[in-house]
């Protein structure tokens, strides 16, 4: 039997007022991209917990793309600026994990430029496809417990 | 309020490696503040622990939860379930708040996540500085307010030490000189003959000379 081969998961953390958008108008453009992202619309990249892209990763996905507006164009001013520094950090804490901190990546995008997102994501999907699945997918899982309270 | 930072996830895991079930209890207080120890701390470290044990495959359950208050016994009791179900407690609460715990459970191993490093404020978003050395004994008044104990590179209680540069101290030298400090401070406020003033030694029995120190208030007992 042939080993399917490897399709990365990527959850693609969109911010409302650009990479949204670009999506959507990647749709309406009919510019064809990986169909490995899953997008979850997020309503600035600064308002993305840090948890959110931990939980994602030791979750299942193989890697976390961030895409928020340009710089010097969001929609709050500078949320995207501190959701840069926040990747940045959070990439450094990858290493210290033994994850390659390439699985987690921060674009810009404006909400016209769909032509680049698609580049954006195409070229996250290959990067991740080198790595390979997350070295976290093919490791027992254990309960994972939470309490909220 | 207190300050610390968190160690590094190897060091953590060092000190995790041989549990199989940990509680990573935080802190709602001082080190929620400081972006060190509170709920959403608590969510980033936990999951980092959970990924370092799967890569080194070990099998760790990480048990998340935050307290209002880890210094003090009424919060402690929220925490008591948990506690009571796992191995051992990483507390991301300052060293009393880990004391505190160990001390309410003695059979219980109680790990400290953070480095618990000043007292201090926060400068600016992201920037903390210590401004008190709790030495038990605060000079303040005769300062303009600026501790000399904390913020002198020299603890000097008799500055400058005549190596400052401008404002800048010699010691480090992308620092304010807290003796220009004070001597600004004291000119605003017109108080500049108390630098005339000789300050006599300074007794540091109040300080950490003889172990950890006690604060009875006889008004205030039961
Ligand atoms: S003099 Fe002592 S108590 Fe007062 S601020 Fe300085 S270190 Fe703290
Ligand atoms: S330059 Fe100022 S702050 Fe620095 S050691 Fe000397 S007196 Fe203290």
């Amino acid at each position: 039997m042939i080993a399917k081969p490897f399709e990365p998961k990527i959850i693609a953390f969109c911010c409302h007022y650009c990479a949204y958008a670009s999506a959507d108008l990647m749709g309406s453009m009919r510019i064809q991209y990986p169909p490995n992202i899953r997008i979850i619309r997020t309503p600035c990249t600064g308002r993305l917990e840090v948890g959110y892209y931990m939980k994602a990763l030791e979750n299942g996905a193989d890697g976390v793309l961030v895409a928020g507006c340009m710089e010097g164009g969001c929609h709050f001013i500078d949320g995207n600026l501190y959701a840069k520094r926040r990747v940045n950090h959070i990439r450094e804490m990858f290493e210290e994990i033994g994850l390659e901190k390439e699985r987690l990546r921060m674009v810009n995008v404006s909400a016209s430029m769909a032509r680049p997102l698609a580049d954006h994501i195409i070229d996250m999907v290959e990067t991740v496809r080198q790595l390979g699945p997350s070295s976290l997918q093919n490791k027992t899982t254990f309960n994972q417990s939470e309490t909220a309270q | 309020m207190i300050v610390a930072e968190r160690k590094c996830v190897p060091e953590l895991l060092d000190i995790i490696k041989d549990l199989q079930n940990l509680l990573v209890l935080g802190c709602g207080t001082c080190v929620t503040v400081c972006l060190a120890g509170g709920e959403r701390e608590v969510g980033i470290i936990a999951s980092a622990l959970r990924m370092t044990t799967k890569l080194n495959d070990l099998k760790i359950n990480v048990e998340e939860l935050t307290i209002e208050r880890q210094c003090d016994n009424v919060f402690i009791e929220q925490a008591a379930e948990a506690i009571e179900r796992n191995d051992a407690v990483l507390s991301l609460g300052c060293g009393a708040g880990v004391q505190a715990i160990a001390e309410r459970y003695p059979e219980k191993p109680v790990y400290a996540g953070l480095n618990t490093t000043f007292i201090g404020i926060l400068e600016e978003r992201g920037v903390w500085t210590e401004k008190c050395a709790a030495c038990g004994n605060c000079v303040l008044h005769n300062f303009g307010g600026i501790c000399p104990v904390t913020r002198c590179a020299k603890h000097l209680l008799n500055g400058p030490c005549g190596g400052s540069k401008e404002d800048r101290c010699e010691v480090h030298p992308d620092r304010e000189c807290a003796w220009q400090l004070i001597y600004q401070r004291l000119k605003n406020i017109g108080q500049l003959d108390r630098l005339k003033k000789i300050t006599p030694p300074k007794n540091w029995k109040s300080s950490l000379a003889g172990g950890y120190r006690t604060i009875i208030r006889e008004d205030h007992r039961i």
